[in-house]
Order: C-alpha cells, then structure tokens, then sequence
C-alpha cells in the first residue's frame, strides 16, 4: 500500500473494514463511532486491532497513543500522523 | 456513587457470582494445612492454584531461618531500602543471587511486581521504545506504562512478530527493550527464547525476560529459561519473584550491566517501599539454596506437571500448548467455566477461575499450577474431580 498518497477517505475506508472484522454490532461504521460504546470492543479486541493496523499500514502504533482515541475519527488521525510521521 | 460510579460493571459481575455461594476471586483460606492442603469453606482441599512450585513454604529449614531471623532482627525493617531498609541479609541475598546466575549485580525489591514496575520505569522514559509479548503480566504492562516509553505489543511468542515491529523502528531498535516472560503465567507455555535472542542481537536492542514462574522450574540448576535455552549471556535483565518457588514474597532484578546499581536511587519502587522484612530474607536464602541444591525437586514437580497434563489431555479437554507446572484448561464458556470451577471446589479441589479479560484472547481458563510436594495419589484426585465435570 502507497501510504503516501493514501488520502483520509482512503484510510477511513481501511479503517472501517478493520474495525468491522472486530465489531460485536450490528450497526454501520462511521466517523463518528465510539470504539467501545459503538463497536462493543473490549480492551484485549481494540489491542488486536491495533495489531492489524500496524501491519496493514506497515506503522509502529504505540498503546500510549490509544488514550485519546474514542472515535473511528480519532484512531483514523492519529494513524495519519503516525504515517506522516514515518 | 459518586468516584465507585465506574466500579459498577464489577458490582453487576459480583452480584451475579453471589449465586454460586462463594466468590471465586475471594477465597478464604481457613487453615493452611500443608504446601498442598488447606480448609476451605470448612473441607480439606487440595490445593492445585498456588504457584508454590517447590513447594518450600513448610520446608523445615525455611521456617527455622524465618523463625531466627525474627528472633534477631524483628519482624520488619520498617523503612526502604534507600532509608533504614537495607540490612545486611539484604545486601548478603543480593550478593548470593548474583552467584547464583553467574551476574555481576543483583537487586531486591519488595515484590515481584514492584521489581517489573520499578525496573521498568527506571530503564526506559520517553523517547524510548518497549516491545512486550501480548501475554504479558500485568505488572510489566503497568511498568511500561509508567515509564512514558512507547508501548509496542506483539503477538504472543510470535518471533517473525517481533521481527517485523523491531524491523519498523530503524535505528531507534538500538534503543529498544523486549520482555517477554519464562514460563507465561495463565497458559503455561515457555518464549522461543533461543529465536528472540538471535533477533535481539540483530538489532543490538535490549532484552529483559521475567522468570516468574521459571525460576526453579526450568534448568538444570533451576536457573530458569535463560539456563534452560543456554542464553544467559544474551540476557541483559533477569526479573524474578520470592513468591513462587521460593516460597515467601518479593522480587529482584540480576544483571551484567554495572550500571544496575544505579537504579537504586531512580527507582521509585525501591526508594519509597518498605523492604522484606528479616523472616523473609532468611527464608529466601535457604529457598535459593534448596533450587541449585535439591534437583529432585524439579524431577518431582515435572513428573507432577506431566500427570496433571496428560490426564486431562486425555480426557478430551483442550488443555495449554506444551506440558507445565502451569495447566490452563481451556473452557467453552464463562458461565460452564463458572460452573465447573464451583463443581471442582465442592469436590474439594482448589483451582484458579480465570476470565477475560485477564486470560489471553478473552478466554475462560480453569488454570492449575502443580507443586513438587503434591504425591501421585493428589495428582490422580485432581484428575478424577476433572473427570466428573458436566460437559457441554
């Protein structure tokens, strides 16, 4: 995958369908979903799915990072400054 | 509720756990009748769920050095290590725990997890990377979240895992350290330590194993993983506990890095906790001993360990990856684990319930842990408590 020239939409996209391989609802994904609330994923899943971001943008995502991240939104940001950042 | 407003989830489990007439994360032991019996709700149980490896928490000579310890020097120390804490039994184990893993530096802590928190957070801050098996303790992932490193986890003894997140960080790998642990404490299964040292060496990061649950266990002196996979010199950090094999409660760190003595006065856990106290030091002198000294205990312990094993193997449970003193038998729900876990008490047969999250991959074990001082007949009793258990 060609990170740099992947736009947000893109990445959202990707994103999304990482997510939705965990989600435990039925329910569409959006931007505005929360991770936990939304999604229904516990701690031990959103770990897993970090692993899957990390090699699907071929990224390192420290856990740390994981704080401020409640929404699709945000996890799909900071996976964009973390492949900016290189 | 007020601030107890995010405790209410657990007050929903708990309350829903009342129905089984015990609380499976509250036990009480009632009396403590050997390394391997207690009274537990008024019966004598077998104990199969307390990591008392050697089982050297009644070994006369432990319970003699404690007793004369006490004598001497009180029943505690009263301060840190760094204030009036440091006695010369403390300074005399580190020296005899630097021997015995061939190290130039030891260092006592006041628990085994208090050593992974201060360790940790010593030797890495920010700007730092950590990379941790997924099936860490928790008190390695707390050590690393206090330090501020960036926490990299990779998938449980997953080396080609290791290899590519290591292979992510360029030169920052130099600057990295891995943990993994001996023996993992929930599935009983050992790290590739032999594969993870080749990785380590390739990019010149550094390596911390936790042989909590090894110590004792593997090796011919009982040194461990790090003797077993013959890597010791590869090793920069060995973390290990008091409160297994040895038999009492604390924790050290041993290494070849000189600077290991430094750490002592940036070490937060070392510097602000009271130490073990005098009974726990003696007893933990004569224990070291017993490991290199008394192999026939870790002959007993493996024999044990391969019964308990095999025979629940057999009976068609899905049991952990590789035979161990550790036996994680997996189970197909919460609610059948429950049950089953009650169903082994009232037999009178002490096991660990362990659930999500604090098992791997969100399951739901029925974890034993076997000990050199269970006899073949205990052994057969525990299989036959398993073998009467309602399957789904």
């Amino acid at each position: 995958m060609n990170i740099e020239t992947m736009d947000y939409q893109k990445l959202l996209k990707e994103v999304t369908t990482i997510l939705g391989r965990f989600s435990k609802q039925d329910r569409t994904i959006d931007e505005t979903s929360l991770l936990v609330n939304d999604l229904g994923l516990d701690s031990l899943q959103v770990m897993e799915v970090v692993h899957d971001l990390e090699d699907t943008f071929d990224i390192s995502f420290p856990l740390n990072n994981l704080s401020d991240v409640r929404t699709v939104k945000d996890l799909v940001q900071e996976i964009h400054q973390l492949i900016e950042a290189g | 509720m007020g601030l107890f407003n995010k405790l209410e989830p657990i007050a929903v489990a708990r309350k829903a756990l009342e129905e089984f007439g015990v609380d499976p994360f509250n036990v009480v032991i009632e009396d403590i009748i050997s390394p391997t019996e207690a009274l537990i709700m008024g019966r004598r149980t077998l104990l199969v769920g307390t990591n008392n490896y050697l089982g050297l928490t009644f070994d006369p000579e432990c319970i003699e050095a404690a007793r004369e310890a006490t004598l001497l020097q009180g029943t505690g120390t009263t301060g840190s290590r760094m204030a009036n804490g440091t006695f010369d039994s403390h300074r005399a184990l580190e020296g005899e725990l630097a021997d015995f893993y061939n190290c130039s530096n030891a260092i006592v802590f006041s628990t085994g997890f208090v050593a992974n928190l201060g360790m940790i957070s010593t030797l890495t801050g920010p700007g730092d990377t950590i990379l941790l098996d997924s099936d860490s303790h928790a008190s390695i992932y707390d050590g690393c979240r206090m330090s501020g490193a960036a926490m990299i986890r990779f998938r449980h003894n997953n080396t080609g895992d290791l290899d590519k997140r290591l292979g992510r960080l360029g030169e920052r790998a130099k600057e990295s350290l891995i943990i993994v642990e001996g023996i993992y404490s929930m599935l009983g299964d050992r790290a590739p330590l032999k594969e993870i040292v080749e990785i380590k060496n390739r990019y010149g990061a550094w390596l911390m194993v936790d042989e909590a649950h090894s110590l004792g266990v593997l090796g011919k002196k009982g040194r461990g993983l790090v003797e077993e996979a013959d890597v010791e010199k590869d090793v920069d950090f060995i973390i290990g506990t008091f409160s297994k094999s040895l038999g009492t409660i604390g924790g050290f760190c041993v290494s070849n890095h000189s600077e290991l003595d430094l750490v002592r006065y940036a070490s937060r856990s070392y510097v602000f906790t009271a130490s073990p106290s005098p009974a726990t030091i003696a007893s933990v002198r004569v224990a070291l001993k017993a490991v290199a000294a008394r192999p026939e205990l870790r002959t007993k312990l493996w024999e044990n360990a391969n019964q308990l094993y095999e025979g629940i193997r057999k009976m068609g449970f899905t049991v952990g990856p590789e035979p161990s003193p550790v036996v994680a038998v997996y189970m197909p729900s919460r609610e059948e684990t429950l049950v089953c876990w009650k169903a082994l008490l009232d037999q009178g047969v002490y096991v660990n319930l362990v659930l999500p999250p604090a098992a791997p991959q969100g399951k739901s074990l029925l974890r034993c842990s076997v000990s050199a001082a269970h006899s073949s007949t205990q052994i057969e009793g525990v299989l036959k408590a398993f073998a009467s258990l309602p399957r789904g």
